[in-house]
Order: C-alpha cells, then structure tokens, then sequence
C-alpha cells in the first residue's frame, strides 16, 4: 500500500466524517423546534366543549348511500366486532368495514398516535380521560340527542362522559359502548357438586366455608391471573370493597372527585379479607406467574373451582364447557346485602379525524337497537346490550352461563353497584400501583394496609403531577 | 494525525521552491484529495442517510426530548433539567439500575467463563464431528430470536414445566416453584435466559480468538511438563484477552440494555422485582405518556452504558499492547 493512497484515504476519512457532522448537525437543528408545538398558556378553555371536536348539527343521521368505508382499529381475540361488522354490511351492502386488530395492551399505547395521525373512524378506547381532554376523540353529545342515547339509563354512558378537568363521570360523551361487562365469580359445576355447593353462597361467610372445603379436599379454590403487567387480584379485591362498602365512593375515586380515598376503613376490610384468602392458600400458589389465558386454560380444564371474570368469557364458556359453568355476584356480607360489581361498557369511540363520524356514529347506534344486532352481542359477546331498559332480548337458553351473567347484571342494576374498574383510575395506576402491591402481598411482601396507603399515595402523586 | 502523515509522505517539497508554489501546491493537494475522497464518500452515502435519519437524529431528538414535559401528542413545556433532577431523586427509576447492574452477572461473567471454558474443551476435539456438535448446540441460543427464546424459557419454568418436572423426578420437590414468578428467584431465572443465550456468543469468539494460537506454543509447552490446566492458564488465556475484552464489553451491554427478554417473560414482575431500565423507559414512553421523562432516562442509560464500558475498552486495549 502506498503512502499517497494512504494519505487520500485519510483525507476522504475528513471528509465523510465533516459531512457526517454537518448532516448531523443540520438535523438537530430541523429538529429543534418544542415536539409537538410549544404549550400556549393563554389559550382560554371553550365554554362549550373540552377542548375535543364537535359533532355537526345532525337531523337524521345514517351512512351515505354511495360506497364507504369505515376505518375500524379494534381489540383481537373477541370476535364481537367482527360479526356485527358483517352483519352491518349484510344490511347495508354499500358500507364495507376495514378492520385492524391488535392486543388491548397494544392498543393502550397505539391510542393517541393512531387517533391523531390517521383517519380511523372507530375504535376500542382504553382509559379515555387522557384522549378525551387532547381533543382526540369526537363529542358525541349530538348523536346522543339525535339518536336517544339520553334516554337510555345514565349509569350506562356515565362512564364515558369526561369534563374538561380531566375527570370522568360528567360532562360530555365522548365514547359509546357495544354492550356492558360485569364481573363476578364463575364456578364448575361438577367440582362445586364435589365440595357440597349447590347453589351459589348467598353471603360472603358461606363463601369462605366453600373455599376451605375445597382446600381440604385437595382442590385449588381458586385460579387467577396475577403474573407479568396483570394484576388480576383486583378483580376479587374490588368485589370485596363493593361488599363492605358503597360502590359509589369507588366510583369517585375512579373519576378523580376531589378528595376521594381508596384508603378507607371499609377497603382495608376488604383487602385484608383478600390476604386472608391469601394465606389460607385458597389462591392457586403460583399465581404472581401466571396470566389470562393460562387461567383460563387451567379452568376450562377443571383444574380450579373458581375464577373471578367477566361475563365477556361468558359466550367463550357456554361453547367449551356448555352447561358446566356457574356465575355469582361477590356474595355480600349479610344475606340480601349490598354487593356491587365492576361493570363497564366495551367502549368505542369515533376519532375527531373520523372520515365518515356519521356513519360510525349510525353503526353505534343501530347496534344497540337493531334486533340481529342484539342477539349477536348476547349470543356472541355474553355481555347486556346498550340501549332502554325495555329493549329486545333475545332468547337465552337457560342453563347456559350467558343467562346466568345477564340475570346478575340485572341484581347490580337494582342495587345500583355498578363500578368501573379501579385499574382504569388514571392511566398508569393499573401498571405502576396495583400489580406490583398485590403482586407483593402474594409474595408476604405487602400488607392489606400498606397496599392501600401505597396505591393511594402514587394515585395523589400521578393527578397531581 | 493527518499531519503526521502529511510529514512522513515520500513528496518532499524540494528547497528551491518558493513559498507561494508551496502554498498552490498544497491547495491542488487538498483538491485532489477532496476528488478522491468523493468516489468514497458516495460509496457510503446510502448507509451514512439511513445512519443519519434513522440514530442520529433519533438520538439528538430523544436528547432535546429529555428537556421538555410532553405527551407524545399536544404541545410541549420547557423543563429545563427537572426531569434528569428526578432520576436521581426518584427511588422508582433507581430500582431498575440496580437490577441491570445484578443482571451483568448473569449476562456477562457466567457466559463468558462458560465460553472460555468451553471453547477451551471444543478445540482440543479439533475438527472432529463432536467439536462441529458441540459448537453448534452451543451457537444455537444466538440464532433464535430473544422473543422466541423468551417464550421458551417461561414455559420450562412454568410451574409444570420441564425444570419443575425434573426436579420432582429427583426428588427435589421441595424447591420447585414457579421460578419467574418468585420475588426472590424471578431475576436470576431471567438472568439464566440471558446466559443461556450469551454463551454461544462468547464461545464463538474464544474460538476465533484460539484457532490463531501457535500451535508451536502448545508444544513447547508440553515439553516443558505443562498440564492441560497449565496450558489454559499460561497459554490459551492471554492470547485471547483481546476476544474476552470484546466478550465481556458486548455482554455487559446488553446486560444493561436488557430488554426483550424481560419484556416476554416478567414485564417487570412480580412488584418490580426485574424491572431493568430499558423496561421502565418503555412504560414511561407508552403507558405513561411521559415522552420527557423517558427520553431523560433513555439519554442517562446510554451515559451509564458508556461510562461501565469505557474503562473496560481501555482495560483490553492496554493489556493486548503490553
């Protein structure tokens, strides 16, 4: 190799790595300016809306009649979209639906980003507090007037109502569901029989004593999922609280009312109710490592007495193990008692991009009062419909475990112990508070009290922050 | 160094020559080099684009990033250092360093004694089938996808896994559990992943280190009464420092940038107890929406990483010099 060779390549060696630089440079500067567009501290709220999009006036609403398209981004593995989505284009051939599906999880953080870079028209919402208040997501209170919604009962469409605080509960609509879920306790029949339950425990007592005759019989009482991201231990923790105390005050603290507390007397009853259970071993041992579908897995395989769902596996159930399955509410103290249950509709919402908000909204609509389109959502989805309390019900076979779900939805209805999910209080309160605490207090690592005083603590720091 | 270069080149400049001819001469000089640096600079200019849009300007975005509270979405407030303030003060985000610092045990010294060793062993089989056997088991980790091997791995630690089911065919039913779900044994099992598939790496490259000793040396001494551990200690071993300082510097990276095995096996869990940095950048990023915060972690994880890999860098170079 010669000198002079050497020496080109070392200049060209400048040479790249100026230029090098110089790119680099030039892009740092392209991207200097704030991300997303500097914060305008005098933009003044308008007070009309939060912020989000506002539907157009709307006299009779449905789809065009030329061909359209409707952008769907919905959640996988639930087949309730799909087929309401074909049932839809089998009534209406000009509409035809491009589904996208994901995993929920993928969705949560898919969310924003989808809904303000692309032009999908519905979608499966996670926690909405955040979207709704970015103006992501369309005011629905028009169609809502248009079409009835407001006639239907309040609880249904409370949840999806966010004002412009951030807080859910009240102020516009910003969401609609596709029907609503409700949590409980689902049992085998055939073990139930083998530990003397006939009929489901009609107080929280009674409950207990099945679990230890399970336990003495070499049974697992109980399966849940609790590994990974998924602290499944709240499902029962928040039956608990609903029976020792009143399911509204959960309710405010899940939409952020001022000065509401998760650390009270009554759920600190219920979450060392819920370390009783624990120590006892009614809980399979290695739950901290498993999730949903292993639970589910070992109890369609008859390796648990009972799991704590929702009616959403209800249709899934009654396929794999028809008339094998039982379903109760989370029995309360005394017989006859308060009870409550988590109970959430499966929420879409339209994008403020939507191309066709209209048609999207018409499709809400006619899925909670079309008759086809009920029987799909009870037959398919095992969860209530949306829509007047008077509607149409198809007919349900009444061993099937999908009847028993419906019934129970009715008691919570008249003890009015509906509850969202206290995993969906702020977005990050699921992942950060309550998984680890009662991952924790599985492993003896974390009290009834502690947990409570840990999750209340972060829930401050993270509506404050 | 392009100076002394320019000094020990055989174009002198003769002594007769003014200085204004010196001065010309040196402009064509750089003229000509600037022409042949072209056909160079073209040559890498695709590979130098993606290089530029898709890691420098990532990394000089997530930089600006760490310096704003932003959403991912709306608009964006100037923060100064407040989110770096709260790495340091935040007892959360210190957990997760901890746990990567544990985990270089596991990715890094294990499966770099475990390659010596065996690449050791393989290449006294020489060419036969076994050593050609053995190199490929042991490879085999590296070729599968960390996702794939991930999932593998939960499954045979599953409470009813192969591990379980061994140990309760020996009688060790007392220690069974599920392994990734334990507080106390969650990290090391997912630290065994990590080994698993680090071994092969650091085998191939003891390997290729051994395969360019003299075999003379080996001779020598043996005729001077070395054992086959005397050999390893005196021979083997420091003609491949210069691989083992490339073995462990990878392997301690990505012992620190861990991140797909974790996210497949724990997410993190149970209550923390394997949540690494790379993890908690991604919460913070995804389910947080607290791009700056992340971006503040991200930009402090590639400090960190430098900062343990550096003095280890100049640890190898000087000792192969010496």
């Amino acid at each position: 190799m010669s000198q002079t060779s050497v020496n080109h390549r070392a200049a060209g060696r400048r040479v790249v790595s100026s230029v090098a630089l110089g790119l680099a440079g030039a892009l740092a500067l392209a991207a200097c300016s704030p991300p997303g567009g500097e914060a305008e501290p005098t933009a003044e709220p308008d007070a009309t809306s939060t912020g989000g999009a506002t539907a157009a006036p709307v006299g009779d609403v449905s789809c065009p009649a030329e061909d359209t398209t409707i952008k769907a981004y919905v959640e996988t593995g639930f087949p309730i979209f799909a087929e309401l989505a074909a049932e839809f284009e089998n009534q209406y051939p000009n509409v035809t639906f491009d589904i996208r599906e994901d995993q929920f999880a993928v969705i949560t953080q898919n969310a924003p980003r989808t809904l303000a870079d692309s032009d999908t028209d519905i979608m499966r919402l996670p926690q909405m507090s955040d979207l709704a208040s970015q103006g992501l997501l369309l005011d629905l209170d028009e169609y809502a007037a248009a079409f009835g919604w407001d006639q239907w009962p309040s609880s249904q469409l409370e949840q999806l109502r966010v004002d412009v605080e951030g807080r859910r509960g009240d102020g516009p609509l910003y969401g609609m569901g596709l029907n609503f879920s409700m949590t409980g306790v689902f049992y085998n029949k055939a073990l139930a029989e083998q530990i003397g339950m006939t009929e489901p425990p009609a107080t929280l007592a009674e409950f207990d004593e099945y679990l230890q005759v399970a336990k003495d019989a070499g049974l697992t009482p109980i399966n849940q999922f609790n590994g990974g991201a998924t602290g499944g231990l709240a499902f029962p923790l928040q039956g608990l609280m609903a029976s020792y105390g009143p399911p509204s005050d959960i309710n405010s603290w899940i939409y952020l009312q001022d000065g509401a507390t998760i650390d009270t007397d009554t759920n600190l009853q219920a979450a060392e109710h819920l370390a009783g259970w624990i120590d006892s071993g009614y809980f399979a041992e290695d739950i901290n490592s498993i999730d949903y579908s292993q639970m589910m897995s070992r109890f369609i395989g008859g390796e648990s007495v009972f799991i704590f769902n929702g009616d959403w596996e209800s249709g899934n159930l009654d396929t794999q193990m028809p008339g094998e399955v039982g379903f109760f509410l989370m029995p309360p103290l005394e017989e006859g008692g308060q009870l409550g249950a988590m109970s959430a509709p499966l929420t879409y919402g339209i994008s403020a991009n939507a191309g066709n908000p209209d048609c999207a909204a018409f499709f809400l609509d006619w899925v909670a009062t079309d008759e086809t389109a009920r029987t799909i959502t009870v037959e398919v989805g095992g969860s209530h419909p949306m829509g007047p309390v008077d509607a149409f019900m198809p007919e349900v076979d009444p061993s099937s475990v999908t009847a028993q779900t419906l019934a129970a939805g009715a008691t919570v209805g008249e003890n009015n112990g509906s509850m969202d999910f206290i995993a969906n209080a702020t977005g990050e309160i699921y992942a950060k508070s309550w998984t680890p605490n009662l991952q924790k207090m599985v492993a003896g690592e974390q009290t009834a009290a502690g947990m409570l005083e840990s999750v209340q603590a972060d829930y401050l720091e993270q509506i404050g922050g | 160094m392009a100076s002394t270069w320019r000094t020990s080149t055989g174009t002198t400049v003769p002594a007769e020559e003014s200085s204004g001819d010196i001065r010309s001469r040196r402009r064509a000089d750089r003229a000509r080099r600037l022409r042949a640096g072209l056909p160079g600079l073209a040559l890498v200019a695709p590979a130098l684009f993606f290089y530029a849009v898709f890691v420098l300007r990532p990394l000089a975005a997530t930089v600006q990033y760490s310096f704003y509270e932003w959403d991912g979405i709306g608009p964006s407030t100037w923060v100064g250092v407040d989110n770096y303030v709260r790495l340091f003060t935040d007892p959360e985000l210190i957990g997760p360093i901890v746990n990567a610092f544990q985990l270089i045990l596991y990715f890094s010294i294990i499966p770099v004694i475990f390659g010596v060793i065996s690449a050791a062993i393989i290449r006294k089989f020489g060419s036969s089938k076994l050593a050609l056997a053995s190199r490929t088991v042991l490879f085999l980790p590296q070729v599968i996808p960390l996702v794939a091997a991930g999932i593998m791995w939960t499954w045979i630690m599953a409470t009813n896994g192969v591990l379980n089911q061994g140990l309760a065919l020996v009688g060790l039913d007392g220690v069974t559990r599920a392994w990734l779900g334990d507080f106390d044994t969650a990290l090391p099992a997912v630290g065994v992943i990590g080994a698993w598939v680090n071994v092969g790496l650091c085998m191939l490259l003891m390997l290729a280190g051994m395969t360019k000793i003299d075999p003379a040396l080996y001779e020598a001494a043996r005729l001077d009464g070395a054992g086959a551990i005397r050999e390893f200690v005196s021979v083997t071993l420091p003609a491949v420092r210069q691989e083992l300082g490339v073995a462990i510097i990878i392997t301690v990276i990505s012992a620190l940038r861990s991140f797909d095995i974790i996210f497949i096996s724990t997410q993190g869990g149970p209550g923390n107890s394997t949540l690494v940095p790379g993890l908690e950048i991604y919460y913070l990023a995804f389910f947080s929406r607290e791009i700056g915060q992340a971006s503040a972690l991200a930009v402090a994880l590639t400090a960190l990483v430098l900062i343990v890999v550096l003095p280890l860098n100049r640890l190898t170079r000087t000792e192969s010099t010496s």
